[in-house]
């Protein structure tokens, strides 16, 4: 039987852990604040981004570049974007899943993969994929860098013709409380998403140079800024599971507290009264 | 109608960094600076490395643009810049450094290990910063002396 000093134990050390949990909350909470803005301000360029590569694909008749021109996909690269820490729930979990679900679809292709991420990494290794880039310790302070050197990777190798498709899966910052989980093809660029809804807006162009040229360097940096909303969406959504996955954690330690706590109330009372009928059953045989 | 003020956006991947009516503008073109008043014509450009002026009443005020696009509608700029800063935002002192350091890596034409390409372009971006910087602070320090008693 348990003694109240074991059950004082007990609660001492939930308590110490509920202290962590809620501490790490709160670091989610201010960092979630800081990579959501992020996100928000990274919003302009993307939206300003697609407007200039709209107007100038428009003007072209047939355009032709290499990061629009669709193959026959057998050799797939699959960006997987998780997490570098755990403690955020299923957050990581979701993505590795979703993950080799991917791979089991497309088990007559080829398939290589790149990570971002520490726990996708591992998770990759142990499972022995072909692993040909990985990216780490990058979701702390996603930087524009990061981006475009992920994208200028992704680039070469379907420039090169090594692959034929880029998907990513990643999470999407959806709401504080709800991410949600993409697959997303990267390359080649979809057209159909760059022609513009009203055509009646073009205008016509003086172009600096060909209106070919500047297609041909917009997009790639079209697939920058897509690349780094990725980033930055994940590393958002990160911040918000962990978040609502340290409010659970505390929440649970309150509850094992209380019980704990109840418990340890009814073996002292019980403690209590087998001492007074000691007491009282010792008088009554001295008398 | 003929559109008497421009609305100047520049944006860069991490932020917006400017939204607002100026009077005119002068933009960092790959070959040459374009000088652009409302009502000017549509035009897609490639932008180098230089600096992006604009004029709002009597302010005249300064940012760098390190290479990226602009779209020019009659009463409308969009800057699509890879990098840029504010005059104000400038660090002088690490883009002093930023220039030796480059000076010092070209001083050695001999070198194998010196990138030249690298070194060139670092010395571009920080000559431009010390520029920026310099006539931000001018603006600044008039502000000043009007302020005072």
């Amino acid at each position: 039987m348990p003694t109240l000093i074991d059950f004082r134990r007990r609660i001492r050390s939930v308590k110490n852990t509920q202290q962590i949990t809620r501490a790490m909350k709160f670091v989610a909470a201010a960092k979630l604040r800081r990579s959501q803005e992020a996100v928000f301000a990274a919003r302009p360029y993307a939206r300003e981004m697609r407007h200039v590569l709209q107007s100038a694909i428009s003007r072209i008749e047939n355009p032709q570049h290499l990061l629009l021109a669709r193959r026959q996909e057998e050799r797939i690269l699959l960006w997987l974007v998780t997490g570098d820490k755990g403690l955020c729930g299923a957050f990581n979990t979701n993505v590795i899943r979703k993950g080799l679900e991917f791979a089991r679809e497309h088990a007559e292709q080829k398939l290589d993969v790149i990570a971002a991420g520490k726990k996708g990494r591992d998770a990759l290794r142990k499972r022995k994929a072909s692993l040909v880039a990985e990216y780490v310790n990058i979701s702390g302070k996603v930087e524009f860098s990061h981006a475009k050197e992920i994208s200028g990777k992704v680039i070469e190798a379907y420039s090169a013709g090594e692959i034929d498709a880029v998907y990513a899966i990643y999470n999407e910052f959806k709401s504080v409380l709800a991410q949600r989980l993409i697959v997303e093809k990267l390359l080649p660029i979809e057209q159909a998403e760059l022609r513009s809804p009203e055509p009646a807006a073009i205008v016509d162009y003086i172009y600096e140079q060909p209106a070919a040229e500047i297609l041909n360097s917009l997009l790639p940096r079209h697939v920058e800024a897509q690349v780094f909303r990725v980033l930055l969406e994940s590393a958002a959504a990160e911040h918000a599971a962990r978040m609502t996955a340290m409010d659970s954690a505390t929440n649970n330690a309150a509850e094992l507290i209380d019980s704990i706590t109840l418990h340890m109330n009814k073996v002292r009372q019980a403690s209590i009264t087998r001492e007074i009928i000691e007491i009282v059953s010792g008088a009554a045989s001295t008398a | 109608m003929i559109a008497t003020s421009i609305s100047l956006h520049v944006v860069t991947p991490e932020r917006q960094l400017l939204q607002e009516s100026v009077d005119s503008l002068q933009l960092p073109g790959q070959k040459g600076y374009l000088g652009i008043l409302p009502g000017h014509a549509a035009l897609i450009t490639e932008l180098g490395y230089g600096e992006l002026s604009y004029r709002k009443g009597k302010d005249l005020r300064h940012l760098t643009v390190m290479g990226g696009y602009a779209e020019v509608l009659a009463d409308r700029v969009i800057v699509l810049a890879e990098v840029s800063e504010r005059a104000e935002e400038i660090n002088v002192d690490r883009a002093r450094a930023a220039k030796e350091r480059a000076e010092k890596l070209m001083g050695k034409p001999g070198d194998k290990d010196v990138d030249w390409d690298v070194a060139m372009l670092a010395l571009r971006r920080a000559l431009i910063r010390l520029q920026v910087a310099a006539k931000g602070g001018a603006v600044a320090a008039a502000e000043d002396h009007h302020t005072a008693p």
